[in-house]
């Protein structure tokens, strides 16, 4: 299948690029930490452990996972056409959709590599203090693979970006624009609103579905559902409630699928 | 068999067309120049070959399928200017991912690195290599699981000459086994010898189309005719013939190529006068500018 044979070239080239390890080692130190740190409030408050450690490392990974998955895609087109790898891989019996998946999956499975090394180590550090009893693998498992939903929905962005310039630098800084303003500044954009809606029309009806359309809201309110501990991080599950689980997984899927189309519409019309 | 069949093709990039109707029709096992100065549409030509750009009017055929299909790229190598690979890779696992793709056995690809002197270097990373020995790699890639045509595009650029005699010795292996080699290049004189026809792109059109001696035929160009003489009959050898004495004793002419046979007769006639003499037929060069200024309205 030449698609497999893209995701194991792909996986050689991560595997010796720096960026990845990087991020692996990152997402490990933080989940670490992280988890440390969340264990002296559960006494107080009397939250299971692993509730706080899946909070701190969901606000982490709103932050980290995009940023790895941004990084990883944003020269997967326009890089190999500047270098031009990309006319030589199209004259082999290979067609671009089979390119783009190739390099999706193997990309994928490196945010996964990255995520689960985290996961695991808070995981054993939970077993490790509180005993296996406290350990509860659901929340565990719904934080890996909506992580992973969450870079997969950002790495079809980079795709979008790469094959819609030309210049790999123009890549680099629109992705990192593309980051900043949906980690950080759409959600300031939204909280101005709010203040200056004052609890009207736009409050009640408009701002729910503006953030759970975010991928990065989405995430963060399907890792924090409940209440008492969505007070630890920030007061997101009020809005969360309206647009319900459903609305909130419909957004995070439909984020990659609709930016992997797109990416796939772009790569079409790069000519060489 | 016609391998490849371009008819009338013409690409278009908005107001400007690159190529402006080439016609060429190419034989099975057929060693093909495809000249032509800097931006004359040789790339352009060979990338619509490989169904990398489409066509703006006219059409390709690839052994008989559409350019870009799977049955002509399987059948394809080709060799891009410039081939660039990923620096993270060795030599070793570039070329076994092209093997995988074109469905060769991964000790094909083994073979073809010693064939192309990169064994030693194989389990090092690209981004280490000289620029002919990257060269090497797009050379060992594009003649993997030998195709049934093979676009080169100046795949002698970066080579020493060495390297480059060595690379035309499997362009002539591939050739005598049947596949169809189109080479692109700059390096007139070595292609010289080595190609069964020449095709020479100007301006996007396709200004000569045939063998060497056909072009030299077409083109009327003069032979050179350099006859050394013996120092006291240099004067009058040089009189006799019309020449021009050059370098102490000799003598320079030129004449038509049909009138060739008749001036060698004269010569021979001047018996011991002579001490040597040297044939010249026009050049490929010379060819090439011919064809190529033709189009340009010069000359």
């Amino acid at each position: 299948m030449p698609v497999f044979h893209v995701t194991r070239l792909e996986l050689m080239i991560a595997r010796r690029n720096w960026w990845v390890a990087t991020s692996v080692i990152l997402m490990a130190i933080f989940s670490v930490v992280l988890t440390l740190a969340g264990g002296a409030p559960t006494g107080s408050l009397g939250v299971a452990p692993v509730l706080v450690a899946t909070t701190s490392i969901t606000t982490l990974s709103v932050y980290l996972v995009p940023l790895i998955a941004l990084l990883l895609s944003h020269d997967a087109i326009a890089g190999e056409v500047e270098r031009g790898t990309l006319a030589l891989s199209l004259s082999y019996p290979l067609s671009r959709a089979e390119i783009l998946i190739g390099k999706f999956l193997a990309h994928l499975l490196v945010l996964a590599f990255a995520i689960a090394v985290g996961l695991v180590l808070a995981a054993a550090l939970i077993a490790f203090r509180f005993g296996l009893p406290e350990l509860s693998i659901p929340p565990l498992l719904r934080l890996f693979l909506t992580s992973l939903t969450l870079g997969a929905a950002f790495l079809g962005m980079g795709y979008c970006v790469s094959g819609l310039v030309r210049q790999p630098s123009v890549a680099t800084g629109m992705v990192i624009v593309i980051w900043l303003i949906s980690v950080v500044l759409y959600d300031l954009g939204l909280l101005g609103a709010l203040v200056a809606d004052n609890g009207g029309t736009f409050t009640r009806s408009v701002f729910p579905w503006l953030l759970v359309a975010n991928p990065a809201d989405a995430f963060r309110m399907l890792n924090m559902p409940d209440v008492s501990v969505a007070v630890l991080a920030s007061g997101l599950s009020a809005a969360g409630s309206v647009s319900g689980t459903t609305g909130q997984l419909v957004s995070l899927l439909s984020w990659p699928v609709l930016t992997l189309v797109f990416a796939w519409t772009a790569f079409r019309k790069v000519e060489l | 068999m016609t391998a490849l069949a371009i008819s009338n093709v013409v690409k278009r990039y908005g107001a400007t067309e690159t190529v402006c109707g080439v016609s060429l029709e190419v034989e099975a096992g057929q060693r093909v120049a495809l000249l032509g100065h800097n931006g004359a549409g040789k790339t352009t030509l060979m990338k619509m070959v490989l169904g990398l750009t489409p066509v703006s009017a006219g059409s390709i055929e690839v052994l008989g399928s559409q350019p870009g299909s799977r049955t002509a790229r399987t059948a394809t190598g080709f060799l891009p200017e410039n081939a660039a690979f990923h620096g993270a890779l060795t030599g070793r696992e570039q070329l076994h991912h092209f093997a995988r793709l074109k469905s060769v056995a991964l000790s094909a690809a083994d073979d073809m690195l010693t064939r192309v002197g990169l064994a030693a270097a194989a389990d090092r990373r690209i981004r280490t290599y000289s620029k002919g020995m990257r060269q090497r790699v797009g050379l060992a890639q594009a003649l993997l699981g030998r195709p049934q045509i093979a676009l080169l595009d100046e795949p002698t650029s970066g080579l020493d000459p060495v390297s480059r005699h060595e690379f035309y010795d499997i362009v002539d292996e591939l050739a005598q086994s049947g596949t169809t080699v189109l080479i692109s290049s700059h390096a007139l004189t070595e292609l010289e010898t080595r190609c069964d026809r020449i095709a020479i792109l100007s301006a996007g059109q396709l200004v000569a189309d045939g063998d060497l001696a056909g072009l030299r035929k077409a083109a009327r160009l003069p032979v050179r005719f350099n006859v050394t003489a013996t120092m006291e009959m240099a004067d009058s050898v040089a009189a006799h013939l019309q020449g021009k004495r050059v370098n102490g004793h000799s003598v320079a002419l030129t004449c038509q190529e049909n009138e060739k046979i008749e001036l060698l007769g004269r010569i021979a006639a001047l018996g011991q006068a002579i001490t040597d003499f040297d044939v010249e037929p026009p050049s490929l060069e010379e060819l090439y500018r011919h064809y190529s200024a033709i189009d340009r309205g010069g000359l």
